[in-house]
C-alpha cells in the first residue's frame, strides 16, 4: 500500500507524536496538568469554533455547558452511584441535548441579541448553580467528585490523566474536522456568509444552527466531566461569563475558523494566564485577576487587526497572495 | 403531468405604505424562457422573493408543480426544484468556487452530523458523488479551470456563471435568475444568452428578470411587463414591443412631446 505523505499528513503525526511523547520529555507533574488544562480548553474552543467561526453564530455563554458537563458528572457519580465512566458519557450527551433544547428559542435571535442571550444563559446557570445549595453544594462547591474509572483501571496521577485527556482532544479534534470537511461543513459556512443564499440552494439554516450548537455543548459537556473527574471540586465561578469570555479569546487567537488554530489559541490563553497570575502580577506587586484586562486587550486588537484570527487570517494572506500570483 | 410548472394567483405585498407588488398573476408553462420585466422599482426582484419564499405573502397563492408553495420556508420551496439566484451576487466569499457550486448540490447529498462526523461508510462515496456533480456543473459554464480558487477572486462576471453554476447543482426543475445580465460586458451576455438557451435544452424551464428589455428579446418565450406593483402586459417579445402600454412604462407617456426633436436626430 501506497501511503500518502502529504504536508498536512506529516505535520499530524509530528503533532501527535509530541502529544505522546511529552509526559516522558517532561518530569515536572504541574507542567503535565498544565497541558491536560490545554486539552480540555482545545476541546471547548474546537465546539466554540464551530458555532462561531464556521456557522456564524455568535455564542458568549459557551461555559455554560462545560459547567453542565461537569455538574452532571459530579451529581451521577457522587450522588447517585452511577459509574464514572457512563457519568461522562451522560455528561456528553445530555450537555448536547440540552444544548438543543435551549437553542430552540436562541436561535429565534439573530446577531447582537443572539449574544445577549447566550451571555444571559451564562449568568442563569451560575446563578442556578450558586442557590440550588441541596444539589450543586452552592458557592463553596461540590467536594468528592470520583475520578474516572474504566474497569478497575483509575485515572488518578498527573500522567494518566494528560492520556486521557487528550486521547479525548484528539478524538474530539479528528471529530470536528470531518464535520468542517463535509456537506455539513460546507453548509455551515454557506450559512454563515448568506442565511439567505444557503437557504435558497436547500439547506435548512435553523436546524444546522441548532445542532451545531448541540455538538459544541456537547464537546464543552465532555470536556466538563473530565474535569470534574480529574480536579474532584467543582464550584460555580469555573464556569462563569469570565471563562466564557477566555474561550472566546481563545478561539479569535486560534482563527474563529480554524480547527487547528483552537489548539493554539487554547495554549496560547493558559500559559499566558499562568504567566501573568505567577509572574507578572508578582512582579508587579499587583493582585486581583489582571489576566483578563490582558485578554480583552488582546482580543479587542485581534478583532480590528486581524478579525479571522491569527492562524485563519494569516492563511487567507497567504492564500489571496498565491491567487494573485497565478494571475 | 400538467404543462404548468409554476402558477402564481394574485400574489400582494406591502413594505409599510409602499404596494410593492399589487395582486399580481402569472403562469409559467414547462421548457419555456419566461422574462419578468419592467423598470426600476416595478417589483420584478419582490415578485422573485415572494415566489421563492424569501418573503411571506400578504395575499394570494403560488403554485409550483402542482402544489401550493405559499408559506413554506425557502429551503422546502428549494428542495421542490425551484432555484433562484440573486440580482446582487450571494456568493460564498469564504470558500473556492469547487465548494460554492458544492453547497448547491447540498440536497444531492444526505450526510448529517453523525454520519459525517463519524466518517461511516458512505461518507466518501457520496462526498466523491457531488463534487464529480459540481465539477460537472462547472464544465457547463466553462469555469472549471477556477475550481480551486476562491470565489471572491474572480472576476465578476465569472463570479455570476459560479452563481448559476451553483443554481444548477442544486437540479432545479425551474430557474429563476434575478437580473443576470446586470453588470456583465457585452461579450459575457452573449456567453450568458448561450447558456441560458442551454439550460433549457436541458429541460429546465428559465424565468428570467430583466430591466432592460433589449437583452430578452432574443431568448424570451414569453414576457410579462410590471409597472408600479402591476402586471401591464403578457405575450410575446414582439407583442410586447408593439404594445403601447409597454412603451408608455419604458419611455414615458409623453415621449413625443417631451423630446420632439428624437426621431429627426
Amino acid at each position: 500500500m501506497k501511503i500518502n505523505f502529504s504536508p498536512e499528513r506529516i505535520a499530524v503525526i509530528i503533532f501527535v507524536g509530541a502529544i505522546a511523547a511529552a509526559p516522558f520529555v517532561i518530569q515536572n507533574n504541574y507542567q503535565i496538568f498544565m497541558l491536560t488544562l490545554i486539552g480540555l480548553y482545545t476541546m471547548l474552543t474546537v465546539g466554540l469554533s464551530l458555532v462561531m467561526g464556521y456557522a456564524g453564530q455568535a455564542s458568549l455563554g459557551h461555559a455554560t455547558f462545560y459547567g453542565l458537563g461537569a455538574y452532571i458528572t459530579a451529581l451521577l457519580s457522587a450522588r447517585m452511584g452511577v459509574p464514572s465512566w457512563a457519568a461522562l458519557i451522560a455528561a456528553g450527551v445530555l450537555s448536547a441535548l440540552i444544548g438543543y433544547v435551549l437553542g430552540v428559542p436562541i436561535f429565534r435571535l439573530r446577531g447582537h441579541y443572539l449574544a445577549m442571550a447566550t451571555l444571559g444563559l451564562n449568568v442563569i446557570f451560575v446563578l442556578i448553580m450558586k442557590n440550588e445549595v441541596a444539589v450543586t453544594g452552592g458557592p463553596s462547591g461540590f467536594t468528592d467528585i470520583p475520578p474516572l474509572s474504566v474497569g478497575g483501571f483509575v485515572f488518578d496521577s498527573d500522567v494518566k490523566l494528560y492520556a486521557l485527556v487528550w486521547a479525548a482532544t484528539l478524538a474530539v479534534l479528528a471529530h470536528a474536522l470531518n464535520i468542517v470537511n463535509s456537506r455539513v461543513g460546507r453548509a455551515l459556512r454557506a450559512i454563515h456568509t448568506s442565511e439567505v443564499a444557503a437557504e435558497s440552494l436547500g439547506v435548512d439554516a435553523n436546524s444546522f444552527k441548532l445542532k451545531v450548537f448541540a455538538l459544541g455543548a456537547g464537546y464543552a459537556g465532555i470536556a466538563g466531566g473530565l474535569y470534574a473527574q480529574a480536579i474532584h471540586f467543582i464550584s460555580p465561578s469555573s464556569f462563569d461569563i469570565l471563562v466564557s469570555i477566555e474561550l472566546v479569546t481563545m478561539a479569535a487567537i486560534g482563527g474563529l475558523a480554524s480547527i487547528w488554530g483552537s489548539i493554539f489559541g487554547a495554549a496560547t490563553v493558559v500559559l499566558l494566564a499562568q504567566f501573568i497570575r505567577d509572574k507578572l502580577a508578582e512582579g508587579l506587586g499587583l493582585t486581583g485577576e489582571l489576566e483578563i484586562i490582558v485578554f480583552g486587550f488582546l482580543l479587542a486588537i485581534i478583532m480590528v487587526l486581524l478579525p479571522e484570527g491569527l492562524t485563519t487570517g494569516g492563511l487567507k494572506l497567504f492564500r489571496e497572495w498565491r491567487t494573485r500570483a497565478k494571475q | 403531468m400538467s404543462d404548468v410548472i409554476l402558477e402564481a394567483k394574485g400574489i400582494q405585498k406591502s413594505f409599510g405604505g409602499v404596494m410593492a407588488v399589487a395582486g399580481v398573476s402569472l403562469t409559467i408553462r414547462r421548457k419555456e424562457i419566461f422574462a419578468l420585466i419592467g423598470p426600476n422599482g416595478a417589483g420584478k426582484t419582490t415578485m422573485f422573493n415572494l415566489i421563492s419564499g424569501a418573503y411571506p405573502l400578504d395575499q394570494g397563492e403560488v403554485f409550483f408543480d402542482g402544489k401550493p408553495v405559499h408559506g413554506k420556508p425557502s429551503y422546502h420551496i428549494a428542495a421542490m426544484g425551484l432555484i433562484r439566484t440573486f440580482q446582487n451576487l450571494q456568493i460564498f466569499n469564504t470558500m473556492t468556487v469547487l465548494e460554492n457550486v458544492m453547497v448547491g448540490s447540498h440536497l444531492r447529498g444526505t450526510s448529517g452530523f453523525l454520519s459525517a462526523g463519524f466518517r461511516l461508510p458512505g461518507v466518501a462515496a457520496e462526498e466523491k458523488r457531488l463534487r464529480d456533480h459540481a465539477m460537472e456543473m462547472l464544465h457547463l459554464v466553462g469555469m472549471e479551470s477556477r475550481a480551486n480558487d476562491l470565489a471572491p477572486s474572480l472576476p465578476f462576471g465569472q463570479q455570476r456563471l459560479v452563481e448559476i453554476a451553483r443554481a444548477l447543482a442544486a437540479s432545479p426543475k425551474l430557474l429563476m435568475l434575478d437580473e443576470p445580465a446586470a453588470g456583465l460586458t457585452r461579450p459575457e451576455t452573449r456567453i450568458l444568452d448561450d447558456l441560458i438557451s442551454r439550460i433549457r435544452e436541458n429541460g429546465v424551464t428559465v424565468l428570467l428578470v430583466e430591466h432592460d428589455m433589449n437583452l430578452v428579446m432574443g431568448i424570451a418565450d414569453r414576457m410579462a411587463v410590471l409597472q408600479y406593483g402591476s402586471k401591464i402586459a403578457e405575450g410575446t417579445p414582439a407583442e410586447m414591443q408593439a404594445n403601447t402600454d409597454v412603451i408608455g412604462a419604458y419611455l414615458g407617456v409623453d415621449w413625443e412631446m417631451d423630446m420632439p426633436f428624437a426621431r429627426t436626430v
